[in-house]
């Protein structure tokens, strides 16, 4: 299997679409002749042209809006942000018309939308910058939200969600481009609303997704050297729909949980896989859930404050230690 | 796959139960919902199903043995089914409830072993909650463990998965061990439960073993006139237009049935408290239900002790149907076949000595209820009726209630709603 970034998987996932489907566009800031701020979309231009690879001014809301009214009209928009907290501008839009449209229209409007870009914090890129927008996107019935941690999962998730008949949230990551990983060769693609096992283990369940899966294998491997703990990793790669059934299955085995994410702690989908935990696994439960979040405060820009305010794997080896009652 | 017969959780405060009476043997093929035993509970005795088919083996409880809620008392096995793999032996907390031990003054050397007694075994003040994990109590469940038996090494004592397994050898030897010691003690089970009065016997005098209802009288109101801040409030009530009225009620109704006075008194109680909700509440320790429905609680004396059946929606049901129900419930809880649905969820109670001739009497508060009346004889009396001195028929009710709940004047006028009811009977209709 070819080693591949996590850029240019999705780079291999936009031009194989765009080369399967004359529908299918993207359109966002620096998109074309810069090729991508994070170089996602680079050589695109040159082999599709200008319109199907559209530079848009520094306007979210206007072409989030732009990208809805094409789907309308029959086309796959794929609607890069340049980071998703740019995208709060374009909430409106994929809030109030993407996600709504189908229902709104009885039925008549689909929209095969993608809005993607890298969301959560990077390095010190201030309180403004750094923030992790999952529990915001996935509180809303009528979106999909994935956040793939491995190029081969990017790559995957990007192709199901170019081809999903409604809006899909494409979580990235700016510290995930440049990490590398086997990916299939040929065509393939991973389904929305399924978990993925990182690493087997028996005693206790790290559930985590996007950045947090390399800070809980870590957390894993700390685990296994230093106490002994064997720790599975499960991956949930889709946000919503969840994948409840591997939830609880990990969890009947392990009877133990701890959940890692990016986001604030309230209200977090951490709180949201809490909720399947006790209520599915309940009599399989040894131990109350314990969650790894960021801190709860706005992302300190001073580079050791924001190391701090981060999940760590020494915070999660912390949380896996009292769920097992080492301490 | 051989299934593991239990002894169940029967009443909602059962901790343990005694065997009465096997039904069926050793060796008797047994159907789903048939009756294996006859399991005498805190309250009543009950019928333990059997819950798979197949044929009985390794009884390991005889009758008369009492052993905790959870234990294994046989095995459900396929025809021919190996089942040599040993049932855990329950722990049998006392040998023979039953029992009687009879002392001699002066013969103090044949005193006989005393029974291993629960005080002994359970650890902590509150013996009802058990803190474990969920896993730990299903696996408990599954092995037919008492948690109350295992330390827990969780935080605040919770007992967790790591507790059963590592201590689980030494636990099933220790539960082994006092069911041996229990076993030699054992003899001449009698096979059901006896009154406490005892027959002259000649000794000075006689050790009786609670039994299960008396255990838990003992339990529960132990938890109510201690914690419990009581106070009472008496008053008299001219019972003349209650008795004239029940007279005419009884005469048009001729075979068709009787009213008494505990049915007007129970209807009327009842109907008070429609109209002073906050004497009808229980108190949860950190909130106050107050009940839209009245429920209640009527204590009747059984063999051996006392328990409170309860009439549900008393205040919306006709003077008829309440005495045939008060009659049908008391004659069940004599013969001891309550249901735990008919003694339980009560919103406050009466207690009538009426009939034993007392004047007046106070009620121990059955918690979480926050109130009870009790009723004394009604008895004629002179009274200044009218500025003459006149024989009336009269009552006296005490109302005992609950402080953190009721306070002095809601009582008071909880009572006084209820007496002008009892002493003009058409109130009852507004």
């Amino acid at each position: 299997m070819p080693t591949l970034t996590y850029r240019d998987a999705l780079n291999q996932a936009l031009r194989e679409e765009m080369q399967r489907d004359a529908y299918v566009f993207l359109m966002g800031e620096e998109v074309g002749v810069y090729q991508g701020a994070y170089k996602v979309s680079r050589g695109l231009l040159e082999e599709f042209g200008p319109t199907r690879v559209v530079d848009t001014p520094i306007a979210e809301l206007g072409f989030a809006g732009i990208g809805v009214g094409a789907a309308m009209a029959g086309l796959r928009p794929v609607i890069e942000f340049m980071t998703w907290n740019f995208a709060v501008l374009a909430l409106d839009q994929i809030v109030n018309s993407a996600a709504k449209l189908l229902y709104e229209s009885g039925g008549q409007f689909p929209i095969p939308i993608v809005f993607r870009g890298p969301n959560g914090a990077a390095l010190q890129l201030g309180a403004q910058h750094s923030q992790a927008w999952e529990s915001w996107l996935s509180h809303i019935p009528g979106l999909k939200v994935v956040a793939p941690a491995t190029p081969a999962d990017a790559k995957g998730l990007l192709k199901s969600a170019i081809r999903d008949n409604n809006p899909v949230i494409v979580l990235e990551g700016e510290m995930l481009y440049n990490t590398k990983g086997e990916v299939p060769e040929g065509e393939y693609v991973v389904p929305i609303g399924r978990a993925d096992v990182k690493r087997a283990g028996r005693d206790v369940t790290l559930i985590c997704h996007s950045k947090t899966v390399a800070v809980a294998l870590k957390a894993a491997e700390q685990l296994a050297e230093q106490e002994g703990v064997s720790a599975e990793v499960v991956d949930l790669r889709s946000l919503r729909p969840l994948d409840e059934a591997a939830i609880t299955a990990s969890v009947a085995k392990t009877n133990r949980a701890v959940v890692v994410e990016e986001g604030w702690p309230h209200c977090g989908i951490g709180a949201q896989v809490v909720d399947v935990i006790q209520r599915e696994a309940f009599d399989h439960l040894d131990a109350p859930v314990l969650r790894v979040t960021q801190a709860d405060v706005p992302m300190p820009y001073n580079r050791q404050l924001e190391r701090l305010a981060k999940p760590s794997p020494d915070k999660v080896v912390a949380a896996a230690r009292r769920v097992l009652y080492l301490d | 796959m051989a299934a593991k017969v239990f002894m169940e959780a029967l009443s909602p405060t059962m901790e343990e139960g005694r065997l009465v009476k096997w039904h069926k043997q050793e060796g008797d093929a047994v159907k789903v919902g048939e009756t294996l035993a006859e399991v005498e509970t805190d309250k009543a005795v009950m019928d333990l199903i059997a819950r798979a088919d197949g044929v009985l083996r390794q009884v390991a409880v005889t009758d008369g043995q009492t052993v905790p809620v959870g234990s294994v008392v046989a095995v459900i096995a396929a025809p021919g089914e190996d089942v040599s793999s040993p049932v855990t032996t329950p722990a049998a907390v006392t040998s023979v409830s039953g029992k009687r031990e009879t002392g001699n003054v002066g013969l103090a050397t044949t005193a006989a072993p005393v029974a291993v007694s629960p005080a002994q075994v359970v650890s902590g003040a509150d013996a009802t909650h058990v803190k474990a994990s969920p896993l730990a109590k299903r696996m408990a469940k599954e092995a037919g463990v008492d948690l109350k038996l295992v330390t827990g090494s969780g935080p605040g004592g919770r007992v967790v998965r790591r507790d059963l397994e590592t201590a689980g050898r030494v636990e099933k030897g220790e539960v082994r061990s006092v069911a041996a010691s229990a076993a030699v003690q054992r003899s001449e089970p009698l096979p059901s439960p006896v009154s406490p009065v005892a027959a002259r016997s000649g000794g000075a005098y006689e050790d009786v073993p609670l039994t299960q209802i008396r255990k838990t009288i003992a339990k529960r109101l132990a938890t109510s006139l201690g914690p419990i801040p009581h106070f009472f409030l008496t008053t008299e009530v001219d019972m003349e237009r209650a008795a004239e009225a029940r007279d005419a009620l009884n005469r048009q109704l001729g075979d068709r049935g009787k009213v008494s006075f505990n049915d007007i008194i129970v209807k009327a109680t009842a109907l008070a408290l429609t109209k002073h909700r906050a004497c009808n509440a229980w108190f949860q320790e950190d909130h106050i239900r107050y009940w839209n429905e009245v429920h209640l609680g009527m204590a009747v004396a059984v063999e051996d002790g006392l328990i409170t059946p309860v009439i549900r929606n008393a205040d919306l049901k006709p003077l008829l149907e309440i005495g045939q129900e008060a009659k049908q419930l008391a004659d069940k809880a004599r013969s001891r076949r309550l249901q735990p649905s008919e003694y339980t969820g009560a919103t406050f109670s009466v207690s009538n000595l009426g009939m034993f001739d007392i004047d007046q009497f106070t009620a121990v508060i059955n918690p979480p209820e926050a109130g009870i009346i009790a009723v004394g004889s009604i008895a004629p009396k002179p009274v200044v009726w009218d500025g003459q001195v006149v024989p009336r028929r009269r009552m006296r009710i005490t109302m005992s209630c609950d402080h953190r709940v009721i306070d002095g004047a809601t009582g008071a006028a909880f009572l006084r709603t209820l007496k002008e009811m009892l002493e003009n009977p058409l109130a009852m209709l507004l």
